[in-house]
């Protein structure tokens, strides 16, 4: 059930707590929650501000256009370039969210696990020359617990599928119901002799623990869910680890610095609080949940003479393997009205493709899931054929027409981990704050772009089979835009080349931990969500029992 | 639970009408008195409005929806940058009208198909792709912007504003949902 409402802990910085963690998302939410139900003091730290139900709204142009609710471009710019060998340009390529809740506040829900392949593909396949494609230090078998747990505490609707890892319990929700998009993709598969199967989605379908059914109103892809449908960190975990009374949630906080003392131990974290004064919250240990950019960022930005090269960066990958997934559209328009705009994104994929083929001649694999992916604004500039009208009569009767007859076929793929990929320091560039900004640098690995064409190609085959009247996508192009933010603190058991051992402590600080994104060793097959919040229910836990026992 | 959702929702309608009364109170205004535009900058914007998202079919398009006065505001506050670029694409586009009508007193006081000829002229400039794209978000984006009078914008896309549906949602989901 719900938990009882309670005055929320309150610490003072100087009050040593035992955990301060940075960072209120997917996997900060939830290790709060752990922590603080295990009994220990916890503060979060969250740069974005506090925002309840009744304050969010369904507007796509403050949200995509304005910058509400996300990383501000203003007072957080950051640079990018593709190649280590150019100079970076100011431009927004990453996208986070910024407020309680984090970027899984707006998530669109879906949750897939990863499969046993996953972990080590790098052995099984012989390696990917030139990249840093390595085995992950954990198994599936040891995750599948807390992919479990993910599922049943956060509450998840689906089915099994006929490709599906084993799974020590069902899916505690059905599905929720099939949209036109999802029957269409479904009749496409078939024809052409594929598994279509349920999206599984962190989405209520019934009510569940005291929270209320999704009510198909059509706002979840970057929307935060005003009935609290959507199993979140924000709906789920942090009203649990704040009804202990010993978890405090402290909103507008933005981390400057992971102090050190003397003994190399971390002391605790500074911050600007909303007045931008520069505060300090002392505790016994760091967890850093801060997302797979700002998290790299803060150890970079908490280099010091004793950590030259940045916190916990003895290794030198600090920063480095960052990972997007690669993400590629296939439009279609059909005779009769879908009315995409209602109910959640997707609710039926196809996940034939998931396993790397080495008879394609390429590393890669991922899914391809019915969607639309589009609000009105977005229709009217993208959503048509690249040969309809833009203006004029023809424009106003197309949109018309074709808003509740358009879908897309969604591909999620894989990105390699490369070095090269990486978040730095921008030399140059400060932020509101003085900090040094984040300067990206990324350029696809050419696999990574044959990966989403060939699940492209499936999809337009399956558009087709449907019974498509039109079928178009852009150009396979690299990337410039990521909302999925993963591997730049890897995991591994060599502190020679992983930032973080499998329970998540930093090599180099024993009462510093990293969990979120960063801590991907691979990318997953485009929905890293539920792997992100399975590894933090078993870091949560793993912290906890090293607390019990002395050994932070 | 579920009587914590209708009150949820409740207050979201209760919100969403006050911000569309606001709009309305805001757009009546701007209709009279723009703040960044002359009057006579409005009706050439406003007549450019009325051309790239045309009224057709009985369906309103972006002038009805109010598009001009989300555009003014703009103007006005956050994309004041872009008033230069406003400016002289304004007189341009009337100095063509002009030329081409001789004695016009404007772009604006052209009939719709000799406005479609000049825009063909300008399709390609910054200007023309600046009022594309603000008359595409003065028409789709919230009332609270300015524009989107009375959700007509989303209406003209059959979107209807509702914060619950039920299956089915569209033609084909329909059988397998009365199965459900």
């Amino acid at each position: 059930m719900a938990p009882q409402s309670r005055p929320s802990a309150r610490f003072r910085p100087s009050d040593v707590v035992d955990f301060v963690i940075v960072g209120s998302g997917a996997a900060g939410g939830i290790i709060a929650k752990e922590l603080s139900t295990a009994g220990h003091t916890v503060v979060v730290l969250e740069q974005g501000p506090r925002l309840s139900e009744r304050q969010f709204d369904h507007d796509e142009f403050g949200t995509f256009m304005r910058g509400h609710n996300i990383n501000d471009p203003a007072t957080q710019p950051h640079t990018f370039r593709p190649t280590p060998q150019e100079t970076a340009q100011r431009r927004q390529v990453l996208v986070y969210g910024r407020l309680v809740g984090g970027s899984n506040a707006h998530f669109t829900g879906n949750f897939w696990r990863m499969r046993p392949s996953d972990f080590n593909e790098a052995s099984r396949l012989g390696g990917v020359p030139g990249t840093g494609l390595v085995d992950w230090p954990l198994t599936y078998e040891e995750l599948e617990p807390y992919y479990t747990k993910a599922e049943w505490e956060l509450g998840v609707s689906g089915e099994p599928g006929p490709f599906d890892p084993p799974r020590s319990r069902p899916y505690p929700m059905p599905p929720l119901p099939v949209k036109s998009s999802g029957v269409l993709l479904e009749r496409g598969a078939r024809a052409l002799g594929l598994h279509p199967q349920p999206s599984q989605m962190a989405i209520n379908s019934r009510t569940y623990n005291g929270r209320p059914a999704c009510q198909h109103c059509g706002f979840c892809l970057i929307f935060m869910c005003e009935f609290r449908a959507k199993s979140t960190s924000m709906a789920v975990m942090l009203p649990i680890a704040e009804a202990t009374g010993r978890c405090e949630i402290r909103s507008d906080s933005y981390v400057a610095q992971v102090e050190v003392g003397r003994d190399g131990r971390a002391t605790g974290v500074t911050y600007f609080d909303a007045q931008k004064r520069m505060q300090r919250q002392r505790a016994k240990a760091v967890v850093l949940c801060a997302n797979g950019s700002e998290t790299p960022r803060l150890l970079l930005n908490s280099a010091s003479g004793r950590f030259p090269q940045g916190l916990a960066n003895s290794s030198g990958v600090v920063g480095k393997y960052l990972m997007f997934n690669t993400y590629f559209e296939v439009s279609a328009q059909f005779e009769q009205p879908l009315n995409e705009y209602k109910s959640i994104q997707n609710t039926r994929m196809v996940l034939d493709f998931y396993e790397t083929d080495p008879k394609r001649g390429f590393y890669g694999g991922g899914g391809i899931d019915a969607r639309f992916g589009k609000y009105p604004i977005t229709f009217a500039l993208e959503g048509l054929p690249r040969n309809a009208p833009t203006w004029g009569e023809g424009f106003a009767r197309e949109l018309s027409r074709q808003f509740p007859r358009t879908m897309a076929f969604g591909c999620h793929g894989t990105s390699l981990p490369l070095e090269t990929n990486s978040i730095t320091l921008d030399p140059t560039l400060k932020d509101a704050w003085g900090l040094s900004c984040m300067r990206t640098t990324y350029t696809d690995h050419p696999d990574d772009l044959k990966n989403a064409a060939f699940l492209g190609g499936h999809a337009t085959d399956m558009a087709h089979a449907a019974g498509a009247l039109a079928v178009w996508a852009a150009p396979v192009v690299a990337q410039t835009l990521a909302v999925h933010l993963l591997g730049t603190c890897r995991m591994g058991n060599n502190p020679r080349t992983s930032v973080v051992d499998r329970y998540h402590r930093t090599h180099d600080v024993r009462n510093l931990f990293i969990c979120d994104g960063s801590s991907m060793v691979t990318s997953s097959r485009g929905q890293p969500t539920e792997t992100i919040s399975a590894l933090a229910f078993r870091a949560g836990e793993h912290i906890a029992d090293f607390a019990k026992r002395g050994q932070i | 639970m579920a009587a914590g959702a209708v009150w949820a929702a409740a207050d979201l309608f209760e919100i969403e009408e006050a911000l569309a009364f606001a709009s309305q109170q805001t757009s009546a205004n701007l209709t009279a008195q723009t703040r960044a535009l002359t009057p006579a900058q409005a009706d050439v914007v406003s007549a450019l409005t009325s051309r790239i998202l045309p009224a057709v079919d009985g369906r309103p398009g972006a002038r009805e929806a109010g598009a001009l006065a989300f555009i003014d505001r703009a103007l006005a506050t956050f994309n004041a940058a872009q008033r230069p670029l406003y400016t002289e694409g304004i007189a341009d586009l009337n100095r063509r009208a002009q030329a081409k009508v001789t004695g016009a007193a404007g772009f604006a006081a052209l009939a719709s198909g000799q406005q479609d000829e000049v825009i063909r002229e300008i399709e390609a400039t910054p200007f023309f792709q600046a009022v594309r794209l603000d008359t595409i978000v003065g028409t789709f984006a919230l009332p609270s912007w300015g524009g989107n009078r009375d959700y007509m914008g989303w209406h003209l896309l059959g979107l209807e504003h509702q914060m619950t549906f039920q299956a089915p949602f569209g033609y084909y989901d329909a059988d397998a949902n009365r199965r459900n």
